[in-house]
């Protein structure tokens, strides 16, 4: 089997979910027939039609509120957000509506929301941010994240099956990126919701982790390895609910803890994990729990501001030194 | 539906049409001043008499006339009784009273098939009993019971029962306009007919959410009914500081819905034939209608607003063009009822709302061991755990 893109992985698992259920429908600008900004949903519309591929208006939150409304008669709904950014005009309809249905009045609001998400590609400040945090906060909602072909699709046909709103985070930047390409297994599979997976394996140090951070932390770790020093990488996959036995387990087995976000540091979700391993975990430790995030601006345009906000490879590194000396 | 007795008829047998709501509706719109804060006091004041019964021009039958006027008079009796409990401290947070708005929410609901769909809003408690919600349910719901359609997890009017083919609203206004069409947009995939009605405050259209959520839904062909229910206030708000555009129906011609009437809100028949027009015109697959109906709001925004800033006058003179007495009138005139047959009527709704508080006041309120039961599907709603149809999906 050949290797594809995480991009591909997406569509495949896509497709063979509205193949299996003709529940799953997908919404979305631009998705029908130019197939999506980034191309996601490419061909879709002549397989499904547009009965099933709703080339819609520009409005996130009609089409956030419509999905949510299909939901509730019984259907899949999979919404696309052209960029993540823009769930910002779709934000009430996931967080008034979808997130407390359930928990109100009963029915169950079947569907996902697409959220191509990430810098790294002089998007600008409209076009690159990390918004996890802001649905991180709400209960109701589930988060996902994959940063591989394999969980990209697995994540996609859980978050498809699952019987809440699922918001599907994808990075655009490791959409066609070469060195994540991978064979995914074959036939039918899922990546449960709420289960971390070790990137890689360590001993001396633990970085938990999510998003494109992943590959970035593993390339850090590996320089290390050369040096003797093994890091463990845990990607968590899902944010909401995230796997928090995975998350101990390994800061029990190492006793130092790094968390690592794209998104900008204050208010980022590393503060929960930290919190959760000071909790459960301080007699572990042998070195308070390190952070590493974007700066606290807007993210820039230019590549040289780009790079100088967000986390890289390099400061991972320079962060994992200065928690492995202590 | 309920069953009704139908009384003895007396005197004439037709009525004939006058054009009195119709230039009544005509006259109140060239009064509408606008833009000018000055005159904000006598910024709705019809300048023209209240109508004193309804055109009385409608296919519904008799029977059927009697019976919809006998949910306006129980509509009436529910919200008088959640004032009453909202006084007495037994419904805390908000009571919103939809006096004088009853025939917008009944007239209207009236017009729907069974499997059709409601988006109510909070001034709609009319259209929830129409659509099948139980007086006891509903009052469940306002004194927080397990046995309700929320479970003691939100109050007021924010309840909803797919069985019955009712969205729950949100406080968040505009937002339950998608819901509708999306939910309508799916079923027409499965190849159903399904219509949804839902309403908007005259407020309400200021919201971004309106207008984006009209004009997927016209764009899309959404088989949906929009009312406007133009009561005049939102919260304290008048229309001239809301909206520049002469009605508030000509917002849909920017999404391409055309003939979106202006209608009076306070003649049930009015309500009902137009919004029967337009939900024949959607399920024909004419796609999303608007109708503007003029209505008021003769309470504050919600039972703790004593509503000074609305002048006087206005309430006096929305009060003798009163939806239920209007009715009456007709239906006296019309022969189709007497004196004392309204009376058993009014007697019986009271009642009605009676039994359903002693029976509510028998429930019990939720249980503190449930509160995170339910947030995610993966568990049911304490109030719903043994629903096959909400667990099973047996909806559709």
């Amino acid at each position: 089997m050949a290797a594809i893109t995480y991009i591909q992985a997406i569509s495949d698992g896509l497709r063979e979910e509205m193949q299996r259920d003709d529940s799953v429908f997908c919404l979305g600008q631009d998705i029908g027939v130019y197939g999506g900004a980034f191309g996601v949903t490419k061909d879709l519309i002549t397989q499904f039609g547009e009965e099933r591929v709703w080339d819609t208006p520009l409005s996130e939150t009609a089409i956030i509120g419509n999905a949510i409304g299909a939901a509730l008669y019984g259907m899949r709904p999979v919404a696309e957000m052209q960029f993540a950014d823009f769930v910002a005009c779709g934000f009430n309809q996931i967080v008034s509506n979808a997130a407390k249905i359930h928990y109100r009045w009963g029915p169950k609001v079947p569907m996902v929301v697409r959220l191509p998400w990430g810098g790294g590609v002089s998007g600008g400040p409209f076009h690159s941010g990390c918004m996890e945090a802001w649905f991180f906060n709400v209960p109701g909602l589930k988060l996902v994240c994959p940063s591989t072909p394999t969980d990209a699709k697995g994540l996609i046909k859980a978050a498809i099956r699952d019987d809440n709103p699922v918001l599907y985070f994808e990075h655009k930047h490791l959409y066609r990126l070469p060195k994540v390409k991978e064979e995914v297994p074959e036939g039918d599979y899922v990546t449960p919701i709420g289960t971390a997976r070790i990137a890689r394996e360590g001993k001396h140090a633990t970085i938990i982790t999510y998003g494109i951070m992943v590959h970035y932390s593993v390339e850090a770790a590996e320089t290390l390895a050369k040096e003797g020093v093994e890091v463990e990488v845990i990607d968590l996959r899902s944010l909401r609910p995230f796997d928090k036995e995975a998350v101990l387990a390994s800061v029990r087995k190492t006793s130092r803890a790094m968390l690592v976000t794209e998104a900008t540091i204050t208010g980022s979700i590393t503060g929960e994990f930290a919190a959760l391993i000071s909790d459960a975990a301080f007699e572990h430790l042998d070195a308070p729990i390190k952070r590493v995030g974007a700066l606290d601006t807007p993210i820039p345009y230019a590549p040289p501001l780009e790079q100088a906000m967000l986390p890289d490879v390099k400061k991972i590194e320079t962060a994992l030194r200065e928690l492995l000396a202590y | 539906m309920h069953a009704i007795v139908i009384p003895a008829t007396r005197g004439k047998q037709s009525v004939t049409p006058s054009a009195t709501g119709t230039v009544w509706i005509k006259k109140f719109l060239d009064s509408r001043l606008r833009g000018n804060d000055k005159k904000r006091v006598s910024d709705n004041m019809p300048k023209t008499a209240a109508p004193k019964s309804l055109k009385g021009k409608t296919s519904l039958k008799k029977e059927q006339q009697l019976e919809l006027y006998r949910w306006m008079v129980l509509n009436r009796a529910f919200d008088d009784k959640i004032s009453l409990l909202y006084r007495r401290g037994l419904v805390i947070g908000a009571a919103f009273s939809s006096l004088g708005q009853e025939a917008t929410s009944c007239a209207s609901t009236y017009a729907l098939n069974k499997d059709d769909i409601i988006g109510p809003m909070i001034r709609n408690s009319g259209s929830m009993l129409v659509k099948g919600m139980a007086p006891r349910d509903f009052l469940a719901n306002y004194m927080f019971r397990v046995n309700s359609p929320t479970g003691g997890r939100d109050g007021n009017t924010h309840m909803g029962d797919l069985r019955l083919g009712m969205i729950a609203p949100v406080s968040m206004l505009g937002c339950t306009i998608a819901l509708c069409s999306g939910f309508v947009l799916a079923a027409r995939m499965r190849g159903e007919k399904r219509v949804a009605l839902t309403w908007i405050g005259e407020g309400s259209t200021s919201t971004g959410e309106f207008h984006e959520d009209v004009n997927f839904a016209a764009v899309m062909k959404a088989p949906m009914v929009v009312i406007i229910e133009n009561n005049q206030y939102a919260y304290s708000t008048p229309t001239s500081k809301q909206c520049l555009a002469e009605r508030f129906a000509d917002k849909a011609i920017g999404y391409g819905i055309k003939n979106a009437p202006t209608i009076d809100g306070n003649d049930a028949l009015e309500v009902y034939e137009t919004t029967k027009k337009a939900v024949d015109a959607a399920r024909r697959g004419d796609g999303t209608q608007i109708i503007e109906a003029i209505t008021f709001r003769r309470k504050g925004h919600a039972e703790h607003d004593p509503a000074k800033y609305v002048p006087k006058e206005l309430v006096e003179y929305w009060e003798k063009n009163d939806p239920i007495t209007r009715f009456e009138n007709y239906l006296l005139d019309a022969g189709y009822a007497n004196e004392s047959w309204i009376e058993k009527l009014k007697a019986q709704c009271r009642q009605e709302v009676e039994d359903a508080e002693v029976w509510v006041n028998a429930q019990p309120q939720p249980d503190p061991a449930t509160v995170a039961q339910g947030v995610y599907a993966d568990q049911p709603h304490p109030a719903h755990e043994n629903d096959d149809f909400l667990y099973k999906q047996k909806f559709h």
